[in-house]
């Protein structure tokens, strides 16, 4: 946005006609979520008719164990919390309690990980054990590969905030804000996730 | 690199390589994109028009004698995949969108150069990987659908080739759409309204939809399908538990849609072309855009039209088939716009125009025979045999590349600067012409006297009308050397063309040609009437 304030300034004597424009890099990122959330609608849509109309073999477990995952929620649901705390806090120039929120939202999505991780090693199902479990791994697995790339793309950002003068300052709010965005789909999708493959 | 959103410096000239190296390069340029897109994908027509080839040679008898009949599986798996993603979506979305866009918007680049670049450079390395697939252990023999448990069933390697290649197309697609949706919707010139746009950027903006909502879902799937083939899991394997029908419904949900992928675009092109050439203003631009809007929706909702064969319930079946029917009514009112803006118009008879009305005359046999298929009975008496080729040809061939050609006809003076020989354009136009109907009409009547696709040997009885259909493959084959010849003689001596040879009113013109390489000298023109002519051609004069 610097670039563009300064080009709007050189532009100022001739015509600003075509030389600037609003941000629309959070319209791009925007449409990218839709189509990645198209992606988890298909993945819903799979597992709903499996469970409509694909009857489990005798004897196949398909209860699941609630405290992780519900503990996983509420991990996720307050990580969305400090992340929003450290976007206030970098608004008020505050860089280095910016810097802490986000190390601390990171270290809730690792967390998180862990206990994805420990759930899959005590689940009483394998890969390919039935159908239910199969597409319970490659839903969990797919957002939890979108939790990981989160966290990467959270501690780059508070890697980037810690140098002075760095990218990440109040009037260069866009990587934190367009990773935060990300960070609350992944979870509004963690959400949906957890009704459909927990709950129902 | 620091990263700047300002398209304008970006396009630093000294960061751009010069001459024809550029075109080799991680160029960010829109037009040099576009240029790359549309020779990349040429080059794969090329391929795929050889396996096209070698199909109707097989098929010139009953017997499988040209080749084994695995390899004719791998040959036609492999000319569906290439001719569909990798010649035309590219070229009708990539090429024309990326060199087209950016001028009707009024801007100096897409929005995102450097996402445009990684769209376009993803697509040589899937492709070449596609191709060298046959080399490795044989390619995929699935045909383009890969339905499973045929694609569980065939050698591995070929299929999971396939499925990184189609995955990483698929991606380069998704990249390409959100660049075409924020540069239509954010990156246009102030003063500019949607409702002043050229009809090529509904088009797109429709397109770029579709894209962005159904090709994410096809990615899913096929990692799905992945696992199934790796891993042994049982998602579409019903000897573990696992449900065909949902890779279909999940396959389709992109597949139909991706059909409007290849065609809505064209119908964008055409609405540019025809008016120029008629000089005439496009009939019923309000209509135009609802219909393709329409398009948008009812594409999104007629996938099941594919699967009446597939076990599908009497609702399923009467949703599909009203839901389908319907389609015909935006696309009718677009082929009856494009026929007034014609009726009483100046027309000039050149290659842009013949092909333009080749794309007309095919597209509406292909409409047609569209809507039989939506209906039930007829679709299950006729479901995979000829008659489904045919109607699917007459789309995409007879109606898409149809106007690929015309538009190559139409923009070659903008890109290059030289006039394309209109003798040799003129000569190509018949050949195609009458090699296409030659080829594909016979194949209605195959169809309908129940002659399966996708199979190397059939009925003694079809002979003949096969190897007419050969024929006019041969004569396709043969159209693409007058149209080689002629884009070679005109880029190195071909006639100056001047920087408007058409008198077009569409902002691309009103540049010099070739175009600088920030599109404009000075700022960008105000186009508020890209369709007026008659009025302003009498007071230029």
């Amino acid at each position: 946005m610097t670039t563009l304030d300064s080009s709007k300034e050189i532009q100022k004597n001739n015509s600003e006609v075509n030389e600037t424009h609003e941000d629309f890099r959070m319209f791009g990122l925007i449409t990218f979520l839709i189509a990645d959330g198209m992606t988890f609608a298909g993945f819903f849509a799979a597992y709903l008719t499996y469970k409509a109309v694909n009857p489990l073999p005798d004897g196949a477990i398909y209860e699941l164990e609630l405290p992780i995952p519900t503990l996983n929620t509420i991990l996720l649901l307050v990580s969305s919390a400090t992340f929003h705390k450290a976007g206030k806090a970098l608004l008020k120039d505050k860089n280095t309690d910016s810097q802490k929120w986000l190390f601390f939202t990171a270290f809730l999505g690792i967390i998180f990980l862990i206990c994805q991780l420990f759930e899959y090693f005590h689940l009483p199902f394998g890969l390919t054990d039935n159908l239910f479990a199969s597409t319970f791994y490659a839903l969990t697995g797919f957002h939890g590969l979108h939790v990981t790339l989160g966290t990467l793309m959270i501690l780059i950002i508070a890697w980037q905030s810690r140098i002075n003068g760095g990218r990440l300052t109040s009037q260069n709010m866009f990587p934190l804000e367009a990773v935060e965005l990300y960070w609350h789909f992944v979870d509004g999708i963690w959400v949906i996730l957890f009704i459909i493959l927990y709950l129902l | 690199m620091t990263i700047s959103i300002d398209p304008q410096k970006t396009n630093d000239e000294s960061l751009q390589p010069k001459g024809w190296l550029r075109y080799f390069s991680f160029s960010l340029d829109h037009k040099v994109i576009g240029i790359q897109y549309l020779v990349c994908g040429f080059l794969f027509y090329l391929i795929g028009g050889t396996l096209a080839s070698a199909i109707r040679i097989e098929l010139a008898s009953p017997m499988s004698d040209f080749m084994p009949r695995d390899v004719y599986n791998q040959v036609l798996t492999l000319h569906g995949t290439i001719m569909i993603f990798l010649w035309i979506v590219p070229v009708v979305n990539g090429a024309f969108g990326n060199y087209l866009i950016p001028f009707y918007v009024g801007a100096r680049d897409m929005a995102f150069p450097r996402l445009n670049a990684v769209a376009f450079w993803l697509i040589p390395p899937s492709g070449l990987m596609l191709v060298a697939s046959y080399f490795v252990e044989g390619a995929a023999q699935a045909g383009w659908t890969a339905y499973p448990p045929l694609s569980i069933t065939t050698p591995q390697s070929g299929q999971i080739i396939w499925i990184l290649s189609v995955l990483l197309l698929g991606g380069s697609s998704i990249f390409g759409g959100i660049n075409f949706i924020a540069t239509i919707i954010k990156l246009r010139r102030p003063g500019l309204k949607l409702m002043q746009l050229p009809m090529y950027c509904w088009a797109m903006l429709g397109t770029s939809l579709l894209v962005v909502l159904s090709t994410p879902v096809l990615a899913g799937t096929l990692i799905l399908l992945s696992f199934d083939i790796v891993a042994n899991t049982g998602f579409f394997n019903p000897v573990l538990g696992g449900n065909v029908v949902v890779y279909q419904h999940l396959f389709w949900f992109y597949s139909h849609p991706a059909v409007y992928i290849m065609v809505l675009p064209a119908f964008g092109l055409v609405s540019e072309i025809l008016p120029v050439h008629a000089r005439k203003p496009l009939f019923g631009y309000t209509t135009m855009v609802f219909s393709i809007m329409g398009i948008v929706v009812l594409g999104l909702v007629v996938w099941a039209h594919h699967m009446f064969t597939s076990g599908t319930p009497p609702w399923m079946r009467l949703f599909f088939t009203i839901a389908t029917a319907f389609i015909a009514v935006p696309t009718g009112i677009k082929f009856f716009n494009w026929v007034a803006t014609l009726w009483g118009g100046k027309i000039s008879i050149n290659s842009a125009m013949l092909f333009s009305c080749g794309f007309i005359i095919n597209f509406v046999f292909g409409g047609i025979t569209g809507v039989a298929l939506a209906q039930v009975p007829f679709d299950i008496h006729v479901h995979d045999t000829y008659f489904v080729v045919a109607h699917f040809h007459y789309i995409v061939y007879g109606g898409t590349v149809f106007i690929i050609f015309s538009s190559i006809y139409h923009w070659f003076p903008k890109v290059t600067g030289k006039m394309l020989n209109e003798k040799l354009g003129i000569l190509h136009f018949i050949i195609t012409f009458i090699g296409f109907n030659l080829c594909f009409a016979p194949q209605h009547w195959l169809g309908l006297n129940g002659m399966p696709r996708r199979v190397a040997e059939y009925d003694p009885q079809f002979q003949f009308v096969n190897q007419i259909s050969s024929l006019g493959a041969l004569l396709m084959a043969i159209s693409t050397i007058p149209f080689l010849i002629n884009v070679f003689l005109s880029v190195r001596n071909g006639k100056d063309a001047g920087d408007n040879p058409w008198n077009a009113l569409t902002p691309e013109w009103l540049t010099s040609s070739p175009p600088p390489v920030e599109n404009w000298e000075g700022e960008a023109p105000l186009v508020e009437e890209p369709y007026g002519y008659g009025k302003e051609i009498s007071e230029q004069k």
